[in-house]
């Protein structure tokens, strides 16, 4: 599908929205605005937790502080609903900030389990302050207006909300399609891999969380200048559910899985209150909650991704067209040859009461490739993560560039010019072969959130585009940049990754067990490859266990076992020494 | 007959194949070891015909599909898997873990007598009956895992690098405990990395690579084999 | 405030902190074993109150219905999955377990109201009528997802709150119950009235912990559970089923919460809905402990109780945002302890 004729659905369905008063009864346009202004809270969970993979429980109270904020300023204070919205945009997106500042640190369902809390905790609140009516809530809250134009009618604040999601899904639509849309999209990789590529984690899910907060809250204005009237009970927990409900039928992490999403869980909520009392009368009331849940935990068993990710597998792949040649990205100095870049000075590191790593010290030069091997459980793996940043040192020094590391979080580390793979290739499977390598681009590229979000960023966009694909045809993986990385064998897989490091403009490249469940010939290439980006000047350190892997390919080697270095030097001396054979290639039964 | 056999059984995560038509078989009383470098399959094809994997092809264990049976049901049948992870109950003291072992056994009565038995095997366990699994060091844990194994009296043992990360001299004593296992009649399915000290352990070999068996023979033969001396022994 | 009122607000959180003691440890229970945050273990408190007054008034409770369907949906999803898996020969079990047993419960149930059994007696009943109910929604709900995330399952957990306050209301009705107390008997300690209800709630929350303490020491099957819960991999290789050991944690979770069903509803005034926030600040303890450690529950559990009367002295109004505020700070020192572990477990 080509993007001209994207465009043309795009505009077919605005038509629709546009021509839809004219077509349809009050009744339906009262339920389309419904959709709507629920819609701009499932886009936001769209982003939040199909995107990003944080669940929240909360977005109803978002929805209510504004509202609530709206409706006070507008009924007590007598001022225009502008400076409703205002207010409750600012005022939610405070509370979030605040709130997300303090629980996004909590790993998976702690954090949503705080969602649950200070979503109840905000809804009791409504309830209970006297300034906000108590339980009776807000009533005769003013209409929104256009100069002398009160949008009073549905079919008037009809345009208002449809105008405000049209705007919202081309701005998330863009967002997700940028520097930072990428990042967000690579959260559910987990934490190593995004700071292992440079990306502050904390900053891209705090600016998430604030994002959803903000859609929320111009839908609570919405909502509260609609019905103007605003009571605790459409905030309550309940709700909160609801809005995940629709982000998830939609197809969590689906833009327009949001207004999918909605239209169904509304449309179903009515028809249920239509039909069920046909079916049972008397107790019908009831029934409606539980049908409605059942039919979601049966929607979770089922089919988990949702209705657009299995409508979209039906449709033609939207065509790529690649963005126009552009100046390429700045790139790094390497230091000269021979000059250390890498100290690692009595590295120690402990777990519990077993020492992983034992007081190694050794130097990695630029230019060359240093091998670190051992026997398995000897502890490179550790000495590997205490040189990233994934773990923290119990002792000793580990210095790049002559600054230390110790107290480097994960992501500067990679910023300051180091780029790892990983023994157990973490790629993000559902994106590209192109965005996975663009995401290396993300610490040589600037474009924030707004400028994403508004495509201010197109030439930066083309200049990392050119990098990724340069770095994609380096290790011979150009001619299918938009292959989805789930689709290649492992060992193409493992060479994504290296451009993906590549993409980085590393000082110093970190291999962990690159050859680990490659076939012979993958190896060789890879060793090909890896001669290769030495004869560019690359600095590489590789931990292997494939002793014939590291031998032909490595100017020196340190051997580790047992958490302590063994012995160091070139490949010649450590075949031959003793203690390695013992070590490394078996001790006699 | 086969204890246990299998025939042309492939193995994938999503849709890599990581285990590619192996096959092999093990006679009642014999040690086979699998050796082959990291990341070859030798965990994967333990852990399918454990059932913590799917396969395909054809697995049979005394006489039997093992197919129909899940992990549980396996383990009732005397297939006893130590993992490469140990997955001890860290939290449970060494005597727990122990008693935990003999879970799937019918014969409660017989208990006992087995627990005396891992405690003359490893005195060490002994010692620390009391203590927590998590406060052990390396090779105790190991001596741990094979003693809750040998609580559920398996018929076929299957071992997954029983060597990793232990000191040469813990090494020595774990490969002399599995062949005084021999002894006890169990069969023991052996994988490792450690090729000569299995080698001279097992009865038969086979060389796993990239998912395949390449090479497989009696092990006496398989340690005098110039190839395989070069790629795994170290050439001497 | 005076000592005075410290003292009696504090006897008065005791009491309810107890109470969230025996639900807490359930939920610790059946998370560590299934890794299922089980929101609507409230819910299960809460039914039990209503059975039970029905039962007093000599009324067919609600559970009664609800038990009976929930019987017939498992047996249909568990022989549809047996048939599935063409294991024919384990469906009659399916039969007995999942239809017979909670059938013949409701039966012998029903056949005892008309004969007005003493109070002992109606307490048996009610537990036994509340206790398949958990298992059930186990194997309707979670287990067809039992290898999904946490989080999934927690999603799951949430819709399944909200599925059985709609049914609360179905078959129990929008009326409030409170039964009468179990002892009359009053004493007075330092010039602190305490109420026979009170001592009972504390007792009880102690004899059931140190029940489930034993079981969980001293019976391989308490130790399966236990090992179910640290390391499922490795208990499933010891041949321990995960879903069995399910169900024995939702068996004694059940219990626990029907016990404390069975004590609050003489204090408090139980409806259909009043599940969800003993439910959840149950939770808020459980989570000071960790959602693992059962003493670590035992004191936060009774902790949330002192906060909440202490809070409900202050600002009745404002309690529960008190309490369910107070999560957060929680939550974040709970999570800086398990990051700590997790890296550990890492390696």
């Amino acid at each position: 599908m080509r993007r001209s004729q994207i465009h043309l659905i795009g505009a077919l369905a605005v038509i629709c929205l546009a021509v839809a008063p004219y077509v349809l009864g009050s009744f339906s346009i009262t339920l389309l605005n419904y959709i709507g202004i629920y819609a701009l809270v499932a886009i936001g969970l769209a982003l939040l937790t199909g995107v990003g993979g944080i669940v929240s429980f909360g977005q109803a109270a978002f929805v209510g502080v504004s509202a609530y904020a709206s409706a006070w300023l507008s009924t007590t204070g007598g001022a225009s609903p502008w400076f409703g919205l205002l207010l409750g945009a600012v005022l939610t997106c405070s509370i979030a900030a605040f709130l997300g500042f303090v629980t996004l640190r909590l790993k998976g369902h702690f954090l949503s389990l705080s969602t649950i809390a200070w979503g109840l905790a905000i809804a009791y609140m409504f309830g209970n302050i006297e300034g906000l009516g108590n339980y009776n809530g807000i009533a005769s809250i003013p209409p929104i207006s256009f100069g002398s134009i009160e949008l009073i009618r549905s079919t008037q604040i009809y345009y208002l909300i449809w105008a405000i999601v049209i705007i919202a899904v081309l701005l998330a639509y863009n967002l997700l399609n940028s520097r930072v849309g990428r990042a967000m999209r690579t959260l559910r990789g987990g934490d190593t891999l995004v700071e292992s590529l440079g990306i502050n984690a904390f900053w891209i899910k705090l600016a998430s969380f604030i994002i959803a907060a903000l859609l929320a809250a111009v839908s609570g204005w919405l909502y509260a200048h609609m019905s103007r009237f605003v009571s605790p009970t459409p905030f309550e927990a309940g709700m909160g559910i609801e809005y995940l409900m629709m982000a998830m039928i939609g197809g969590a992490g689906s833009i327009i899985g949001g207004i999918v999403g909605a239209a169904i869980v509304t449309v179903l909520k009515n028809s249920i209150q239509d039909y069920l009392p046909l079916i049972a009368k008397g107790a019908s009331g009831q029934l409606e909650i539980v049908a409605f849940s059942a039919l979601f935990i049966l929607f979770l068993q089922r089919a988990r991704q949702g209705i657009v990710p299995y409508v979209a597998k039906f449709l033609p792949e939207p065509a790529h067209e690649p963005p126009p040649p552009a100046a390429p990205l700045p790139r790094r100095t390497q230091p000269p040859p021979g000059q250390t870049i890498l100290k690692v000075d009595s590295a120690l590191r402990r777990f519990g009461g077993l020492i992983a790593v034992n007081e190694v010290s050794f130097e990695v030069r630029s230019g060359e490739i240093l091998g670190l091997i051992g026997p398995n459980g000897a502890g490179k793996s550790t000495m590997f993560n205490l040189i990233t940043g994934a773990l923290k040192l119990s002792g000793g020094a580990v210095a790049f560039e002559g600054a230390s590391v110790a107290d480097k979080r994960q992501y500067q580390i990679a910023r300051a010019g180091v780029a790892r793979t990983f023994q157990h290739v973490k790629l993000r499977p559902r994106m590209t072969l192109i965005d996975n390598v663009l995401l290396g681009t993300y610490p040589r590229t600037k474009t924030g959130f707004w400028r994403g979000a508004l495509r201010l960023n197109r030439e930066e966009e083309a200049s990392a585009y050119q990098e990724a694909l340069a770095q994609l045809k380096r290790v011979g993986l150009g001619d299918k940049p938009y292959e989805l990385a789930g689709n290649l064998p492992l060992g193409s897989q493992r060479v994504l990754e290296i451009a993906r490091a590549l993409a980085a403009d590393p000082l110093l490249l970190v291999l962990d067990e690159p050859a680990a469940g490659l076939r012979r010939q993958e190896k060789l290439q890879l060793a090909e490859l890896l001669r290769s980006l030495r004869s560019d000047h690359l600095t590489i350190l590789l931990v292997e266990h494939d002793m014939d892997f590291v031998m032909g390919l490595v100017d020196r080697i340190v051997v580790m076992d047992f958490g302590s270095k063994l012995c160091e030097g070139e490949p010649k001396e450590i075949r031959s020494d003793a203690r390695v054979q013992e070590a490394y290639l078996g001790a006699v039964a | 007959m086969a204890l246990l056999s299998i025939e042309n059984v492939c193995v994938s995560y999503d849709k890599v194949e990581a285990v590619h038509n192996v096959s092999l078989s093990i006679e009642a009383g014999q040690i086979v070891t699998v050796i082959g470098p990291n990341g070859a399959g030798k965990t994967t094809l333990m852990m399918a015909i454990i059932g913590l994997l799917k396969s395909k092809g054809r697995m049979e264990y005394l006489g039997q599909d093992l197919a129909r049976l899940d992990v549980e049901s396996r383990v009732g049948q005397g297939l006893c898997l130590v993992p490469e992870k140990r997955e001890l109950f860290h939290d449970m003291s060494v005597y727990d873990n122990l008693i935990l072992g003999s879970y799937s056994r019918e014969d409660r009565s017989q208990v006992p007598q087995d627990l005396e038995g891992v405690f003359e095997r490893f005195p060490r366990l002994k010692e620390r009956r009391s203590q927590m699994a998590g406060t052990l060091s390396g090779g105790e844990r190991q001596m741990l895992a094979l003693g809750r194994a040998l609580m559920s009296r398996p018929k076929l043992l299957m071992l997954d690098e029983p060597s990793l990360g232990l000191a040469p001299l813990i090494v020595r004593e774990i490969f002399r405990t599995i062949a005084s296992l021999r002894e006890t009649g169990v069969s023991i399915l052996l994988v490792e990395q450690n090729a000569r000290a299995a080698l001279e352990t097992a009865d038969y070999g086979y060389v796993i690579e990239t998912g395949e068996i390449v090479q497989s023979g009696p092990a006496n033969t398989l340690i005098h084999d110039e190839k395989l001396i070069a790629a795994y022994l170290g050439g001497h | 405030m005076t000592p005075d009122i410290a003292a009696i607000l504090g006897v008065d959180g005791i009491a309810t902190g107890a109470i969230y003691v025996l639900v807490a440890i359930g939920t610790v229970l059946i998370f560590t074993v299934t890794r299922v945050i089980f929101i609507p273990f409230g819910d299960i408190a809460a039914f039990t109150a209503l059975t039970l007054a029905a039962l007093d008034t000599g009324q067919v409770p609600g559970t009664i219905g609800l038990l009976v369907a929930l019987a017939c949906l498992a047996t249909l999803v568990e022989v549809t999955s047996l048939v599935r898996k063409q294991a024919y020969r384990e469906i009659p079990y399916a039969f007995l377990y999942y239809l017979v047993i909670p059938a013949a419960i409701a039966l012998v149930v029903w056949l005892l109201i008309p004969l007005k059994p003493p109070l002992p007696v109606r307490l048996a009943m009610a537990l036994l009528l509340i206790l398949p109910i958990a298992p059930l929604l186990d194997r309707i709900v979670f287990r067809p997802i039992a290898d999904g995330t946490v989080l999934l399952l927690l999603i799951v957990s949430v819709a399944l709150h909200f599925a059985l306050v709609g049914l609360g209301l179905l078959f129990f009705g929008p009326e409030g119950v409170r039964t009468e107390p179990l002892s009359s008997f009053h004493m007075e300690i330092a010039g602190i009235m305490l109420s026979g209800q009170t001592i009972l709630i504390v007792v009880a929350a102690i004899v059931f912990s140190a029940l489930l303490y034993l079981f969980f020491d001293f019976t391989l099957v308490g130790k399966s559970l236990r090992a179910t819960a640290i390391n499922r991999t490795g208990a499933r290789l010891m041949g321990i089923r995960p879903a069995r050991a399910g169900t024995v944690a939702y068996l004694l979770g059940s219990l626990m919460a029907g016990v404390s069903g069975i004590l609050i509803a003489p204090v408090n005034t139980i409806f259909y809905d009043s599940g969800f926030l003993i439910g959840l600040k149950a939770f808020v303890g459980a989570i000071i402990g960790g959602l693992a450690s059962y003493p670590g529950t035992a004191i936060g559990a009774i902790f949330v109780g002192i906060l909440e009367s202490f809070a409900s002295f202050q600002s009745s109004a404002f309690k529960d945002v008190i309490v369910f505020s107070m999560l957060i700070p929680i939550l974040i020192w709970r999570s800086l302890a398990a990051l700590h572990s997790e890296e550990e477990v890492d390696e």
